[in-house]
């Protein structure tokens, strides 16, 4: 493996006890327990419709807005119950951040995006404190070179992986604890993708990182633990370095050599 | 023989070219439609197309150029004495030639002078229609025949058909370009008769209307005077008060329901909403005149305000509940259009639905909301039954609400009715008021037609 340590024994993060998830009367997902650990990355792997993407949604209750979405089971950040009654949805995604598949900056100026999350959650006291909130994330999503002079411009003039990369640093800018990525690269050509799972891997450093991706290799090379989901069933997980050099899985061993999926 | 009669002949004929073609398709491929390029029916419809698109646009421009020829063969015929007539009367001879000729006089009671000219109408109009029977048949003979010949196995009758095809949809879609043109280059015109007798500065810019003409010389009172601006004031006056009630309902109910109204709500209250539009404006008059209007008076007088019993503001608050759903159905479109990847980026952020729809999804629609915007107000510029009946005709300038005011669409309709001169220049007002409203909607339309469109591309 190339991180070159595994993550077996971090403190958990977020974690999931047999959590099933319905659309309506079709279930989605059925008992899934999955650890999330702390200031890692977790790779969630497996074919179209096999629910990793759900799961993901589930982490910070995306689903809520999906019409006829249900949630069964116990979801935990930290000691917090996400599905307790008492969870004001608007804290929990302050605290788990979301990037999404396509690049979605709002029609705004760039500074206006980024400034977007503290604005609503008056993270910033003065005109200073924002700016200064805008320029650190810009910095860790690794954009502000690119765009440090040009702030008053729209956000969606960037180029996609400019955009996708506007988009984490918007994330980044409420300080979230965690962060879930659902397949950031698919929109992206292969050196914006390449910029941003250079970007993930810096950002393990600080902060916990769930990311769904169709692409093997990408889960090999950014993540430190790999959770293989089939048909809403979640099938293995492991050190990235087990799950793809030793799985003990059939269906895993089929999936990441290519046999189906 | 008549000539509808001759007209279903045509269709008939065509159809059995239809079969013929069909027939001979399949014919010259031993009967195997594998054998031919295109299907049976095509060459159907080539054949048909051969006898049917010459003979019937034939049919159609004989018929339509007929009369006029036929009445420029008999003014010629016309006996001396009469040619020398002056030129109202020779049309009024004219047609009276034509109702005998037409049987709505009948022979025996005409004028015994016009007789033999009614009867030179009659023969010529005979021989006309019997050698329209033979130019058409033959014509549609002929174009069968052609249209037989040309089938052969290889022959590209589908390739040629949908030609055809695409030529008639070009002509469906130019129909209404033209028919716009003619009106614009009518109501061009009569404003012109117009201006030649109005300076058009004292038009746009003059502040008295009385339209008044007088029709004899010794007449009192009628000077005419033709300054629009209290017109234009009163349309701006009552637009304004149509939109203030328009605009933040239409809106907010657009926001109501394409944000937060569960679907099976909005699937009951949208229609509902849209019915508003459907409700024809005489109705609205009625409410407006009837309960509005003296309620808006009886309020008015609670508060110790003088409201005239035709008030702008009653005609106002109608239009604008006309004109909500004009607000609020495009708005609605405009916000459901903002793609949801927005909103889940918002709600992703920790941000509240209202949040969500202040912050971005208003912003991001802004362009849609405003081109309906402007389309309800071109819509209020153009209202007419609503003000005839709310807000009377008296044209005064102001900016009280509460006083009377009149608009150019009840003008022009005030103009029109009644009997006129159509020379006189207080009927042209009407054409010369109904362009000025025109040039000014259609630029309005044209602005928010564009704001809509650079909108479509941002999120394509």
């Amino acid at each position: 493996m190339q991180n070159g340590y595994s993550t077996s024994n971090a403190p958990v993060k977020m974690s999931a006890r047999k959590v099933d998830v319905f659309y309506g009367d079709k279930q989605a997902l059925k008992g899934i327990d999955l650890d999330v650990p702390a200031r890692s990355v977790t790779a969630l792997i497996g074919p179209s419709g096999c629910g990793k993407s759900t799961f993901l949604r589930s982490l910070n209750r995306m689903n809520d807005t999906v019409r006829g979405c249900r949630v069964q089971g116990e979801i935990k950040l930290d000691t917090l119950d996400v599905y307790d009654n008492s969870v004001d949805v608007v804290q929990l995604r302050a605290r788990v951040g979301m990037v999404f598949q396509k690049p979605n900056p709002f029609p705004k100026s760039i500074y206006e995006n980024v400034a977007y999350g503290p604005r609503i959650h008056g993270l910033a006291e003065s005109r200073e404190e924002l700016d200064a909130i805008v320029e650190k994330s810009l910095k860790q999503a690794g954009l502000w070179k690119e765009v440090g002079d040009r702030l008053a411009e729209g956000g969606t003039g960037l180029s996609g992986g400019q955009q996708q990369r506007l988009c984490i640093a918007r994330a980044l800018a409420v300080s979230p604890e965690v962060i879930l990525m659902d397949e950031p690269c698919s929109a992206l050509d292969p050196i914006a993708t390449a910029h941003i799972e250079e970007l993930i891997d810096e950002l393990r450093e600080e902060y916990t990182i769930v990311i769904v991706t169709h692409s093997m290799q990408q889960a090999a090379r950014v993540s430190q633990r790999t959770a293989f989901f089939h048909l809403g069933i979640l099938v293995e997980t492991g050190d990235t370095k087990t799950i793809f050099t030793n799985p003990s899985d059939e269906r895993t061993q089929g999936y990441i050599t290519g046999r189906f999926g | 023989m008549s000539t509808s009669l001759l007209f279903a002949v045509l269709l008939i004929l065509s159809l059995g070219g239809y079969l013929l073609g069909r027939r001979r398709a399949l014919g010259a491929a031993g009967g195997k439609i594998t054998g031919l390029h295109s299907l049976p029916t095509f060459y159907g419809w080539y054949v048909v197309i051969w006898c049917g698109l010459p003979s019937l646009l034939l049919f159609g421009l004989w018929v339509a150029a007929e009369d006029s020829i036929v009445r420029v063969l008999v003014q010629n015929a016309l006996p001396p004495e009469m040619l020398s007539l002056r030129a109202d009367q020779l049309s009024l001879l004219m047609s009276n030639v034509r109702n005998v000729a037409y049987g709505l006089v009948p022979m025996d009671h005409a004028d015994p002078q016009l007789r033999p000219i009614a009867e030179h109408y009659i023969t010529l109009h005979q021989i006309s229609t019997a050698a329209l029977w033979v130019v058409a048949l033959v014509l549609l003979i002929a174009g069968m025949l052609s249209g037989l010949r040309r089938i052969s196995p290889e022959f590209r009758a589908r390739n040629r058909v949908e030609q055809v095809a695409q030529w008639l949809l070009i002509t469906a879609s130019t129909l209404a370009v033209f028919t716009t043109i003619g009106i614009v280059l009518s109501l061009v015109f009569e404003a012109a008769r117009f201006f030649a007798k109005i300076n058009a500065l004292e038009f746009l810019f003059g502040l008295t209307w009385s339209p008044q003409m007088a029709i004899r010389v010794d007449q009192v009172g009628s000077s005419g005077a033709f300054g629009a601006v209290p017109l234009f004031a009163g349309t701006l006056l009552i637009a304004a008060i149509a939109m203030i009630v328009a605009v933040p309902v239409g809106l907010m109910s657009a926001v109501y329901m394409a944000e937060y109204a569960p679907q099976n709500l909005r699937a009951w209250v949208k229609p509902a909403l849209e019915v508003l539009a459907g409700i024809p404006t005489v109705v609205y008059g009625f409410f407006a005149a009837l309960t509005v209007a003296p309620f808006v008076q009886q309020a008015g007088s609670a508060l110790g305000l003088e409201v005239a019993s035709q008030s702008a503001l009653a005609a106002g608050l109608v239009m604008g509940i006309m004109i909500i759903p004009f607000v609020s159905s495009l708005s609605d479109d405009v916000i459901n259009a903002v793609p949801q990847s927005l909103r889940d980026g918002s709600y992703g952020l920790g941000a509240t639905q209202s949040e969500t729809i202040r912050k971005v999804i208003l912003p991001a629609a802004l362009p849609g909301i405003a081109a309906s915007v402007i389309l309800a107000f071109s819509r209020a510029l153009g209202e007419t039954m609503i003000v005839v009946m709310a807000a009377g005709l008296a044209a005064n300038i102001t900016a009280n609400p509460l006083a009377a005011v009149s608009t150019v669409t009840v003008h022009i309709a005030a103009l029109l009715v009644g009997d006129q001169e159509f020379d006189s220049p207080k009927t042209l007002a009407a054409f010369a008021l109904g362009l000025v409203l025109f040039i000014v909607t259609l630029a309005l339309n044209i602005i928010a037609l564009n704001i809509v469109k650079k909108y479509r591309e941002q999120y394509d």
